[in-house]
């Protein structure tokens, strides 16, 4: 139990140190703002890995929650006159709402039915959110008001490396020590097999929820946190694509692994970001890439490597 | 009438192209588990090949028949490649394989082919023929004549055939179909090129109607996806009945609610359809074991 404590202790330190060191290698605030796009997109990933690493429940429309974060920051100043903080506050309670009433249907089903269940979810969000052009902009998107706390104008890359870089502490800080509650252990129970975890007297149905709500939050306060920082927001980022995407940094990284959903978060933000050298070729490298990766590495970047290191140290 | 009868053979005309790529989604599925999402690229290059074959000068049929060779090889290509040395992984790792595979195509045909839309001449011109005050394009006859003739195919395939049985012995027990000397190996590489070809089908008799270009794939894949699970994942039939379904649902639903709300009648169908019925309309009802 120390070791585990203390390798927990050890995982915050280490991110703290590169979220801290990161900024003396960066030449321009162009890095900044690129490493801050990696936080967020840790952040949301994190959350979605309690649910599919954790739990072992799958999520194709997890977006709608991202979305959900992004418009309410976005629409409460705008139309509604409710300062910006509130609206994070109401776009994460919103998201849970949502998230606790289709999730008691939803996660009833299992594997590909679950999968398009949640995949027809994000896609009626994004809908919704590129149909209402009234409230949302449609497809064009819509600006979004800065951030203020307590008069302090949160804006800047460089700041907002730091508030993001803060929030993916707290939210790894958050998923590391649920694994070790009794709620992270009947998620891991229902993740090896349901039947077990309900003989042993898990009540299946509620923790299914308890990770899909979790998972919901993370991606909103994600959401919000990118509104916030791009100044902007379109459709796109509540659209199918973006689900896929986080879904592949969750697996790409392993599964499970909080440590993976922020590396799956870094290769899959920057790798577009460095391709974009090679210019049409960007899109066929990322492919392969994402192909290769998961024929040699299958369980993700992180368990695989992992398990290399310890081959080679005990041998 | 004329009003209803339109949105019937436009429903069933978009319909059967999701019931194409619904079959193509459970062959692959029935003989090795994989859920392709690269479903939607095979429909992508049938249009983009015909398309770019043509104009080099092939006579239609002739464009027709290379695309659908070139989407088989890239079918069997996937397959060798990046299914196979993945034999054992888990579902969703072999689903981000396919996921990685369709930004792959995507990226290929933007780069052999280009990003603009292109268009087919319909088979048979343009001139609507009216059916009882609805006006139905020729082309729309040429896409349901045409899933019908690949329904029929595949079921006499499957049905009356050797090596169709073998299909279907796989699917129905991979381990037990190598036990009585199945190479399942072989079987799935003949999956990955047979969808691949019936994908490629769809796009060919679609493109006239919808137009085609490298990003179409996406969107297909998505609803192919949705019309699968409708009917049932692994059922051929429910397959070729939630691709029509989901077509008709679109149709109607934009026709007499709300077109830009179109998706989502099927999408909220779909939702209420698991909730009631948790394995599909068509599925079967799995008894877990302990």
């Amino acid at each position: 139990m120390g070791a585990l404590l203390n390798q927990r202790f050890l995982t915050l330190v280490v991110l703290a140190a590169v979220i801290a060191v990161l900024p003396l290698l960066f030449p321009s605030s162009y890095y900044f703002r690129v490493a801050s796009l990696v936080w967020v997109a840790a952040l949301a990933a994190i959350g979605l890995n309690i649910l599919m690493g954790q739990a072992g429940q799958v999520s194709l429309g997890h977006a709608a929650f991202f979305g959900i974060g992004a418009y309410a920051v976005a629409i409460g100043p705008t139309h509604l006159g409710i300062p910006s903080w509130a609206a994070l506050l109401i776009g994460a309670v919103l998201s849970a709402v949502l998230a606790y009433l289709v999730g008691r249907p939803i996660l009833r089903l299992k594997g590909h039915y679950l999968a398009i269940a949640t995949l027809g979810l994000g896609v009626l969000v994004a809908l919704v959110i590129s149909t209402e052009s009234g409230w949302t902009g449609g497809p064009d998107g819509m600006p979004v008001e800065r951030l203020t706390l307590f008069g302090w104008r949160v804006s800047g890359s460089y700041t907002w490396y730091w508030v993001t870089g803060a929030l993916l502490l707290i939210g790894t800080w958050i998923a590391l020590n649920l694994d070790e509650t009794p709620t992270g252990r009947a998620f891991r129970a229902l993740h090896d097999s349901e039947v077990a975890a309900q003989v042993v007297g898990v009540d299946v149905a509620r923790f299914k929820l308890q990770a899909f709500v979790i998972a919901a939050v993370y991606a909103s306060l994600a959401g919000s946190a990118l509104a916030f920082m791009n100044g902007f927001i379109n459709p796109d980022q509540a659209g199918f694509l973006h689900s896929v995407e986080l879904v592949t940094i969750v697996v790409l990284g392993g599964l499970g692994s909080v440590v993976g959903s922020i590396v799956g978060a870094a290769v899959l933000i920057t790798l577009p970001q460095a391709l974009t050298v090679f210019h049409e070729y960007e899109h066929l490298l990322l492919g392969l890439i994402i192909i290769v990766s998961m024929i040699f590495m299958r369980n993700g970047i992180v368990p695989s490597l992992s398990a290399l290191l310890l081959r080679r140290a005990r041998s | 009438m004329a009003e209803f009868l339109q949105f019937l053979i436009s429903g069933l005309t978009v319909g059967a192209v999701y019931a194409l790529v619904a079959l193509g989604f459970t062959l692959i599925y029935n003989a090795s588990g994989v859920v392709n999402f690269a479903q939607g690229e095979f429909v992508m290059l049938g249009g983009m090949v015909t398309v770019f074959a043509s104009a080099a000068g092939a006579p239609l049929p002739l464009a027709a028949l290379i695309a659908i060779v070139a989407a088989v090889i890239i079918g069997l290509l996937l397959h060798r490649l990046a299914i196979e040395p993945a034999r054992g992984a888990s579902a969703v790792t072999l689903i981000i394989i396919t996921i990685g595979a369709s930004i792959l195509l995507r990226g290929l045909a933007a780069i052999v082919f280009d990003k603009q839309f292109h268009k087919l001449p319909a088979f048979t011109g343009e001139t609507p023929i009216d059916i009882l005050g609805a006006a139905v394009q020729p082309q729309s006859f040429w896409v349901l004549g045409g899933t019908a003739v690949v329904v029929v195919a595949l079921y006499a395939f499957l049905e009356h055939t050797i090596l169709g049985k073998a299909v279907l012995a796989t699917a129905a027990n991979r381990l037990a179909a190598r036990l009585v000397g199945i190479n399942t190996t072989t079987i799935m590489a003949l999956a990955f090129g047979g969808s691949a070809a019936i994908g490629a089908v769809a796009g060919i008799l679609v493109t006239p109607i919808t137009l085609t270009n490298y990003d179409v794939g996406t969107l297909l894949a998505l609803k192919g996806f949705a019309a699968a699970m409708l009917g049932g994942m692994g059922n051929p039939l429910g397959a070729v009945v939630g691709g029509l379904l989901l077509g008709l649902l679109e149709a109607f639903g934009a026709g007499y609610l709300s077109s830009t709300y179109k998706d989502a009648f099927a999408f909220l169908v779909i939702l209420f359809v698991l909730f009631a019925a948790p394995q599909g309309l068509f599925g079967r009802r799995v008894v877990e074991r302990v």
